[in-house]
């Protein structure tokens, strides 16, 4: 029994939601489709992007949309092939933190007491442990490969979706309807699946953007050092190249700019996607706007004390 | 005070994790670590570097469990092995080169992103729905997406080789001597300026959110508009009433945020040929020098755990609350 109540929005169809009302939301749904085609579709349509195709280091030209890179292969062709193993190893980290976290956070959050105690210490350890340095040592000494790079960014990444899920599990155990169904005799793993994690699908969601835009970023970090399989063509791996070509030195941007660019706007259009659905189902942001919009239709502007109504149990 | 030593305690058991975790992992090698940590080393190293090797790790016949005491023992003594990419120097000397540097680069970077990103929050919150609160949110959310070191890249490439206003890299230029004289400090504060500033770029928008967030809330409490309604001027009501408690979830995010930022700063060290840790660890990485990378990896952790440790006496000394519900 999800408790829903006409009018609240939870769940999936709050994403589809926040993306037909919300801008930013829509925007940023725009952005990941057309590099989620682009790693679908896009590889079939270049040449191998490890041919040698003409002289190295060449500017953008009509031949070479993006250039050649110092070897002598085109960019364009390395950027678009790089895009799917980047996003695949992204997608996949992303969503194993979040399986990782939750397993960890919601089994600490509901079991309570010493269990509790130790998982929250176990996570609040890898908290503190910087991830970076951590993952590169871990990965020095695996063989290198997308599996070993999945791997140090999970170690590596849990322990922030774990805190913030045992939070939520906490406040939902406390809920009138969880309470309910202890009365009713109901089993702690029908409680945890049934009753605490269906309530907690948009945070989950939510964090599995915000864990892909964290395991592409720490991801074409440890490529870029060399930590990856330098053979391979990822986004990370065109960076290592672009930086061991000189390409700085040589002046040779369009090796390494159009890459970044990929990346920041694959983050960006999550980071957009996810506060577009904040903003659409958080009940205090969504009060605020309407406040807001009630204010101007008025012709007043609003204040800078805009009063934060409690919501008291509203929101569930 | 109770408080303190929980914290410290803490702290402590997650130095031994870390050291823990540094002892397994060679272990972690498929096959026996000893041979293939050796295999790799043989024609590299002389014997007695090897031993020393072995010696350091504790990678000899006996129990693990005798092991990991050597290793223990060794590393409370400061001794962390011999580095192969800087043969034959100790690893701790090595890292002592470049701690300094890493220090300067990613302290100075926080700090100046810390101060100027909360103070812009503080002025996003103040004037709502102003010109600054409209533009900068999006604004942190872009340039929050570029990897760290790509915005290093491309400083490097428009004011450094395009325009030549800054140098291409290191600390200072081999033309001055290094010491306490102005000419020194000037040409390491030239070359800190690219670096230091991407960092800052890429992390102001954090604190700028975090900031503006919290500063929102508190705007609409109840002790500030009585602080307004006592007719005090408006700069004291926004920093003395409202900024300074705002600050508390920044300052708590701010130990949080420490180990990420340096792992950032560690690869625009690397764009920058800047001689600190991040360099020291991508040249470990590159002639497989697994002593220094431990080595370098164990005085990060160390480093930010007691940097956490600072960050929770002062938010013990912001925040009376933390002190009423723990004594």
């Amino acid at each position: 029994m999800t408790a829903k109540r006409p009018g609240t929005i939870s769940g999936l169809s709050a994403w589809i939601d926040a993306v037909r009302h919300d801008k930013r939301a829509a925007v940023g749904a725009g952005i990941i489709v057309f590099f989620i085609l682009l790693a679908l579709f896009g590889p079939l349509l270049v040449g191998d992007p490890n041919d040698l195709v003409g002289v190295p280091l060449q500017p953008p030209s009509a031949q070479h949309l993006l250039g050649t890179t110092g070897q002598g292969q085109d960019v364009f062709a390395q950027l678009v092939v790089g895009t799917r193993t980047s996003l695949l190893i992204g997608f996949s980290v992303g969503l194993t933190v979040v399986l990782v976290g939750a397993l960890i956070g919601v089994t600490a959050g509901y079991a309570g007491g010493r269990v509790d105690g130790l998982l929250s210490l176990l996570f609040n350890v890898f908290l503190v442990i910087p991830g970076l340095p951590l993952a590169i040592v871990i990965a020095a000494y695996l063989p290198s490969g997308p599996l070993t790079l999945g791997f140090v960014l999970v170690i590596a990444g849990w322990a922030w979706n774990a805190r913030v899920l045992r939070a939520q599990t906490l406040a939902l155990r406390n809920r009138d309807f969880v309470a309910a169904s202890v009365v009713a005799g109901e089993s702690g793993w029908r409680i945890v699946t049934a009753e605490i994690l269906p309530n907690m699908t948009s945070l989950l969601v939510s964090q599995v953007i915000g864990g892909t835009v964290y395991a592409i970023g720490a991801q074409v970090g440890l490529e870029f050092l060399g930590l990856g399989d330098v053979s391979a063509v990822t986004w990370g791996t065109n960076l290592y190249w672009a930086q061991n070509d000189s390409a700085l030195l040589t002046g040779a941007w369009w090796t390494f700019a159009p890459t970044g660019l990929c990346v920041a706007l694959v983050g960006f259009g999550l980071t957009m996607l996810n506060s577009g659905f904040d903003e659409i189902t958080n009940p205090r942001l969504r009060l605020e706007r309407a406040w807001r919009a009630y204010l101007t239709a008025r012709n007043q502007r609003p204040g800078r004390s805009t009063p934060v109504v409690a919501m008291g149990d509203d929101n569930v | 005070m109770r408080y303190i030593l929980k914290r410290l305690g803490f702290y402590l058991l997650a130095g031994w994790v870390a050291l823990t975790l540094n002892f397994f992992l060679p272990r972690l090698m498929p096959g026996d670590p000893a041979t293939a940590l050796f295999a790799r080393f043989r024609g590299m190293l002389g014997p007695e570097a090897l031993d020393a090797l072995r010696e350091t790790f504790g990678l000899t016949d006996a129990p693990l469990i005798m092991q990991y005491f050597t290793y223990l023992g060794h590393v409370l003594q400061g001794d962390l092995g011999i580095s192969v990419a800087y043969f034959p120097s100790p690893v701790l000397d090595v890292i002592q080169g470049g701690l300094v540097w890493t220090v300067l680069l990613a302290g100075s970077a926080l700090i100046i992103s810390f101060v100027i990103g909360s103070l812009l929050g503080v002025a996003a919150a103040w004037w709502r729905f102003g010109r600054i609160d409209s533009l900068a949110p999006p604004l942190s959310a872009l340039l929050g997406a570029f990897p760290y070191f790509w915005l290093a890249m491309v400083a490097l490439y428009i004011f450094g080789f395009k325009f030549g206003w800054f140098p291409l890299g290191h600390a200072y230029s081999d033309a001055v001597t290094p010491g306490f004289n102005a000419a020194f400090i000037a040409d390491v504060a030239r070359h800190a300026v690219l670096p230091v500033g991407t960092v800052v770029i890429a992390t102001i928008g954090g604190w700028l959110l975090t900031m503006r967030n919290t500063m929102v809330m508190v705007l609409g409490m109840d002790y500030v508009n009585l602080a307004r309604a006592k007719g005090l001027s408006p700069s004291r009501v926004a920093l003395r009433y409202a900024a300074r408690n705002a600050l508390i979830p920044s300052v708590t995010g701010f130990g949080m945020a420490l180990g990420f930022v340096l792992g950032g700063s560690l690869l625009t060290e690397i764009v920058f040929s800047y001689p600190g840790q991040g360099y020291l660890l991508v040249q470990a990485v590159r002639s497989q020098d697994y002593a220094l990378m431990q080595g370098i990896f164990l005085i990060i952790t160390l480093a930010v755990l007691g940097a956490n440790f600072i960050v929770d006496l002062v938010s013990l000394w912001l925040d009376p609350r933390i002190r009423e519900t723990t004594s």
